[in-house]
């Protein structure tokens, strides 16, 4: 483990009264910084926690903002369920499943984009609404998704699935 | 007409409450303050048991009630605030949290005395990153003026409030599959019994509650059970959020008095329905809830009137569906959602629930038959009610409830080969 990592891994232990709650905001700490949860992070996590790495996998494998495998680096994950549906969000993902080249899941192959369609928000209210790197846009129209696009296009978001 | 004086909302919008200096001018943390200086945890506890405040998170469990039942044993006790809203068409917890988070913390602070909690875990959805980022630093502003922490006003009261964020899995707004999540395992429900107020969090005795449920919390300390009590229906009582969303003019979220209709909801809040559109079905309580209609209009929005309609308030996820909406479509995103957020466990939910949302997925594209049709008429007795948690008892409502109503809509999908409201929307978006 880095130095960082041991450090916020006591952090983490002394947070809770046992620790293998510090299981998943580790691996969230980790993800944070190798884009996806890597074999050595499942290792170390499961040392912290007391557990087989083969025990800390299949927890891991319960939580869908934790990645098995590298994925784009630009996440965008809009949503399918019944309020954004009624209010436009089959035209937006066709939109965006269009302008990526992506279907639900797949990641480009230069690994800066993954698209996901994924289940109520809760911002119903201003629908269709979509997720990029978990920051909300809101009201999302295909012209709206345009503009955001040319704006993660030009940019690098280094860090991509923020633990905090 | 006139609008009921927002309580759990007030100031949002006008006021920026993130800020402690703006929460506090509008008399927050008095209710804290009293609390801990002329009132025992019992008077506390007293207080809003006799405000028959109702839990805000889906159950209806009387919050008083459910604190009454924690043993005295001696054994640290907690208290776990459940934001990991989920439930499709809610999103209140959402807004309280990135816009109220000191009104959280303080009902939270006074819930914790009432039961004499040794410690306080705050579950933030996964998604609520904005919202875990706002409460973080809410928390900060707090401890850096005596709110939280050791001694907290020169008390004896000590409390500290863990933060820990989801990592994606609706099923974790459960009780007992937070308390698993908590302790780092997977989000699987336990079985009851023990329930959580015996062997909770640890093993120890602990409360759940919802965010706007303790929201709730200092206001009936300051204005008394009493006021509280009297706001709507004498059983369940008290301000409500009702987030309204789908076919209205103005969707968003509304705080109304417990048992206003839903025609009031509808028209008078939330703007009405697009001009030339009828009404078709609404789901009054989040995605887990059975449809009501048209002649449903002048039930009110609580607790037990909904249940009296065999439906329910639940989380209080409103969404309106008018006559341009496909009841195949629809159902088809709901059972999709539970497909997708079933944690395997029971059989029923598992293989059920897949069977299902496959079934109307099928319909919808066009490619379903009679026989799918006769399957979901008659399969709801054999997946609901078979299950460890409610997450299995959810699939069927709605689907069941607008099967009843518009069986013609689901034939014709068979009898046309797909889906007639199907315009302009190319087929393979039903996958
Ligand atoms: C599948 C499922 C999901 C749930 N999701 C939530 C949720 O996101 N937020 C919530 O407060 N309660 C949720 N609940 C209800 C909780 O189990 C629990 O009853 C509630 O948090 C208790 O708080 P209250 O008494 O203040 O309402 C859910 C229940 C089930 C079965
Ligand atoms: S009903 Fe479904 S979600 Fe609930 S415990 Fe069983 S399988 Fe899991
Ligand atoms: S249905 Fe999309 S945010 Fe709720």
């Amino acid at each position: 483990m880095t130095p960082e990592r041991e450090r916020r891994a006591s952090e983490l232990v002394a947070r809770y009264p046992e620790s293998q709650s510090a299981l998943i905001p580790f691996l969230q700490f980790c993800q944070a910084h190798d884009g996806y949860v890597t074999q050595q992070a499942i290792h170390d996590a499961a040392e912290i926690a007391g557990i087989t790495p083969g025990e800390a996998e299949s927890i891991a494998s319960f939580y869908t903002l934790l990645f098995k495998e590298p994925v784009g680096k630009h996440k965008i994950q809009v949503c399918r369920t019944l309020s954004c549906m009624l209010r436009g969000a089959d035209e937006l993902q066709q939109h965006v499943r269009q302008r990526l080249g992506l279907g639900n899941g797949e990641s480009s192959p230069d690994g800066r984009f993954y698209y996901e369609e994924v289940e109520c928000l809760a911002a119903c209210d201003r629908a269709p609404c979509l997720q990029h790197n978990l920051e909300f846009h809101y009201d999302v129209t295909p012209e709206d998704f345009d503009r955001l696009l040319d704006e993660w296009r030009a940019s690098d978001p280094g860090v991509s699935m923020p633990a905090e | 007409m006139a609008r009921f004086e927002p309580v759990l909302l007030r100031g949002i919008g006008q006021l920026d409450l993130t800020d402690i200096e703006n929460y506090k001018q509008l008399g927050g943390f008095a209710a804290l303050e009293k609390a801990l200086r002329e009132m025992t945890p019992e008077a506390v506890q007293g207080e809003v048991s006799a405000s028959n405040l109702r839990g805000r998170g889906g159950a209806g469990f009387p919050t008083g009630k459910k604190w009454s039942f924690l043993p005295k044993d001696g054994r640290p006790r907690y208290l776990v605030c459940n934001c990991d809203e989920a439930e499709p068409g809610t999103f209140k917890d959402h807004l309280l949290l990135e816009q109220a988070p000191f009104q959280i913390i303080e009902g939270l602070l006074i819930s914790a005395y009432a039961i004499n909690a040794a410690q306080i875990f705050m579950y933030i959805r996964g998604e609520f990153l904005e919202g875990f980022r706002i409460f973080k630093r809410a928390l900060d502003a707090a401890r850096l003026q005596g709110y939280l922490g050791k001694r907290i006003l020169g008390t004896d009261f000590s409390m500290d409030i863990v933060v820990h964020r989801g990592a994606g899995a609706y099923i974790c707004g459960e009780e007992t599959a937070m308390l698993e999540s908590i302790e780092g395992k997977r989000g699987e429900p336990r079985l009851k019994p023990p329930f959580p107020a015996n062997a909770g969090l640890y093993g120890m005795p602990t409360v759940v509650n919802n965010v706007e449920t303790v929201s709730c919390v200092p206001h009936i300390i300051e204005r008394g059970a009493q006021w509280f009590a009297s706001i709507g229906p004498e059983k369940c009582p008290g301000p409500k959020i009702i987030s309204v969303s789908g076919h209205v003019v103005r969707p968003g979220n509304y705080e109304v008095p417990m048992g206003i209709p839903a025609r009031e909801l509808i028209e008078e809040y939330a703007g009405g329905l697009f001009p030339g559109r009828r009404l078709k079905a609404i789901q009054p309580g989040g995605g887990s809830s059975a449809a009501i209609f048209e002649e449903d209009l002048d039930t009110g929005i609580d607790f037990d009137s909904l249940a009296a309609k065999r439906t329910m308030l639940g989380s209080g996820g409103f969404v309106v569906m008018d006559d341009t909406t496909c009841m195949v479509r629809a159902s088809q995103t709901l059972t999709r959602f539970f497909e997708h957020e079933s944690c395997g466990q029971c059989t029923p939910c598992r293989e059920g629930g897949q069977w299902v949302a496959r079934m109307v997925s099928r319909l919808e594209a066009g490619e379903g038959n009679e026989s799918d049709l006769r399957v979901l008429s008659t399969i709801n007795d054999t997946i609901t009610g078979t299950n460890l948690c409610p997450l299995g008892d959810s699939i069927m409502p709605f689907l069941s409830s607008v099967l009843r109503r518009f069986p013609e809509e689901f034939a014709d999908h068979v009898r046309e080969a797909g889906c007639p409201f199907r315009v302009g929307v190319a087929a393979s978006m039903a996958s």
